[in-house]
């Protein structure tokens, strides 16, 4: 259990996807421009990486082990996500199309989003069980939406006081924020570490 | 040789397809949708596909330019009932008091259920056309002119000064270009291209078309035409291919025996971008009503420039005392045109009399 916990809290503080690997940055940066639908997206991403890693860990256990095809990974892994998202699109508008209509756009983009695919990479080279995965799943998404919500918050109160200097407006300042946070997260390196 | 990857791949994507295949049976399935367009006409469609297309499907031709993608913000319809929130992709492009009204825009509109629409009565008129080429003259060095005949249908009616929207041949995507003839020209309208670097379209006319070859248009389109009730006055202020909206406004006062007092103002960087000068000078001989007042902005040595130099908006300040009896139509790109509406607004003209077309 403590293991589990371990894995967890390190995915969202030591080894914060988007702040430590600098992954998912694309979203990253364009998102976190405003807290709401930074959160849309983080909603989808926590959903959808869970599943994926799930069903990656499966597919990768049970077949491509046994028939010796692991080369096949990277296309398989990705052709799940992009079912997957697929699918919840569909599930989506049929059963919640208020917050369908929400994420809009969001959720064919999780496809492109790399961290979802590094998840599933990571459980692979760390060597995973499949409770192991789920919980660094969960963590790894929580992590990178976590980082993404703080800076969309802080970019929005800069927003409001309004003196970012011009050559650091939009991506720039992004950047500076997140260094400073992911300083921060490393602060629990003593605490978690992933093994 | 080790087949089993492949063996692997292919059952996981058929798989995969055939979960998403019974999902979309049982999870995508909206019936038949009823559109119902300014309470006069109706379509039927089954449900799931995006507005534009429906209506580009009967024959309903909104303008748009990036074949669906919401990145050029122009296929905006008024939708009164049946649209659903607005969508991230949209709101760049709709401002408060379009949300407030309805408008969306049409190509992500998902049809879920009836649609109540309105859509401005010209738009209605615009149909699909398909023509041939017969002519393409250089005219600058990167300035095509380009003449197409109408095939089907053989005649087009549109106010001078209005646009068409030429598909890029094996693209989803349209662009918009001025008819440069009048309106007199039914069969065969004329086209001023110049070719942007890098641009999809202006690329494909430049480097690919030839004459001969069939291309297909949308419009008439435009709110840029003369205002033929107006009795005042005309000032053109135009740069570049803005030549295009004006040279049918102008030829087709032509026609008609220019019975209003028109100036054009012609401004380019320098003689090997001037074009149309001798057509228009020919007119300004006939027609005392005409003038003509081609500018440089940077004549070279070899040019030998007697006429005006300096930019356009600068002449334009310096030949007009009193704006307040003209109409200005204004056509060219943006920075332009914001300056032509300050030295004209300077001189009396009346914000409302002022049209232009920017690009």
């Amino acid at each position: 259990m403590i293991a589990l916990l371990s894995i967890f809290l390190a995915a969202i503080f030591t080894n914060n996807i988007a702040l430590t690997y600098l992954l998912g940055m694309c979203p990253f940066v364009s998102l976190s421009r405003n807290l709401k639908t930074s959160l849309g997206m983080g909603a989808s991403v926590i959903f959808v990486v869970t599943i994926t890693a799930a069903v990656n860990w499966i597919i990768y256990r049970y077949v491509l082990v046994p028939t010796n095809s692991e080369l096949l990974e990277y296309i398989i892994f990705i052709i799940v996500i992009a079912g997957t998202v697929q699918l919840l699109e569909m599930i989506m508008e049929k059963f919640f199309p208020t917050m369908q209509a929400v994420m809009g756009i969001f959720l064919p983009l999780i496809t492109v989003n790399c961290m979802v695919l590094a998840v599933s990479l990571f459980m692979v080279l760390r060597d995973y069980s499949f409770i192991k995965t789920l919980f660094f799943a969960v963590g790894s998404a929580v992590g990178w939406v976590l980082a993404m919500v703080i800076v969309a918050a802080i970019r929005e109160k800069l927003e409001l006081i309004g003196s970012v200097p011009e050559g650091l407006k939009g991506a720039g300042i992004t950047m500076i924020i997140a260094g400073i946070i992911a300083l921060a997260f490393l602060g629990f390196a003593g605490m978690v570490s992933i093994q | 040789m080790n087949i089993m990857p492949l063996i692997v791949i292919n059952s996981i994507l058929a798989v995969i397809v055939v979960l998403l295949s019974i999902a979309e049976h049982y999870l995508v399935s909206y019936g038949e949708c009823e559109i119902d367009i300014n309470e006069k006409k109706a379509v039927r469609t089954r449900g799931g596909s995006y507005l534009l297309g429906v209506l580009y499907a009967n024959k309903i031709y909104i303008p748009s330019a990036c074949g669906g993608k919401a990145t050029c913000g122009q296929c905006k319809v008024q939708i009164m009932e049946g649209a659903g929130p607005i969508l991230p992709t949209e709101e760049v492009f709709i401002s408060g008091e379009e949300k407030n009204s309805g408008v969306r825009l049409a190509c992500q509109v998902k049809i879920k259920n009836d649609l109540k629409i309105h859509i401005p009565e010209h738009l209605l008129e615009a149909k699909e056309y398909r023509a041939a080429v017969t002519q393409i003259i250089q005219l600058t060095h990167d300035i095509k002119h380009i003449r197409l005949k109408l095939e089907d249908p053989p005649n087009i009616s549109f106010k001078p000064g209005q646009y068409i929207q030429f598909l890029v041949p094996g693209t989803d995507e349209f662009r918009a270009y001025s008819i440069a003839s009048p309106p007199s020209q039914t069969s065969e309208i004329e086209l001023v291209v110049r070719h942007v670097p890098g641009g999809l379209c202006s690329t494909y006319i430049h480097q690919v078309l030839t004459a001969g070859d069939r291309v297909v248009m949308t419009g008439p389109f435009g709110d840029f035409f003369l205002r033929e009730e107006s009795e005042r006055d005309i000032i053109g202020v135009i740069g570049g291919c803005g030549m295009a909206p004006l040279r049918s406004i102008i030829l087709h006062l032509a026609e008609r025996n220019m019975p209003r007092r028109v100036t054009l103002f012609f401004g380019a960087r320098s003689k090997r971008d001037l074009f149309f000068t001798r057509q228009l000078s020919d007119l300004q001989k006939k027609y005392p009503n005409f003038r003509f007042i081609p500018a440089l902005s940077e004549p070279k040595p070899e040019d030998k420039w007697e006429g005006e130099t300096g930019l356009v908006t600068d002449v334009v300040e310096k030949h007009i005392q009193d704006g307040s009896r003209y109409e200005g139509y204004l056509c060219g790109p943006p920075p332009m045109i914001d300056a032509a509406i300050e030295v004209l607004n300077k001189k009396g003209m009346d914000e409302k009399n002022i049209y232009y077309d920017k690009f």
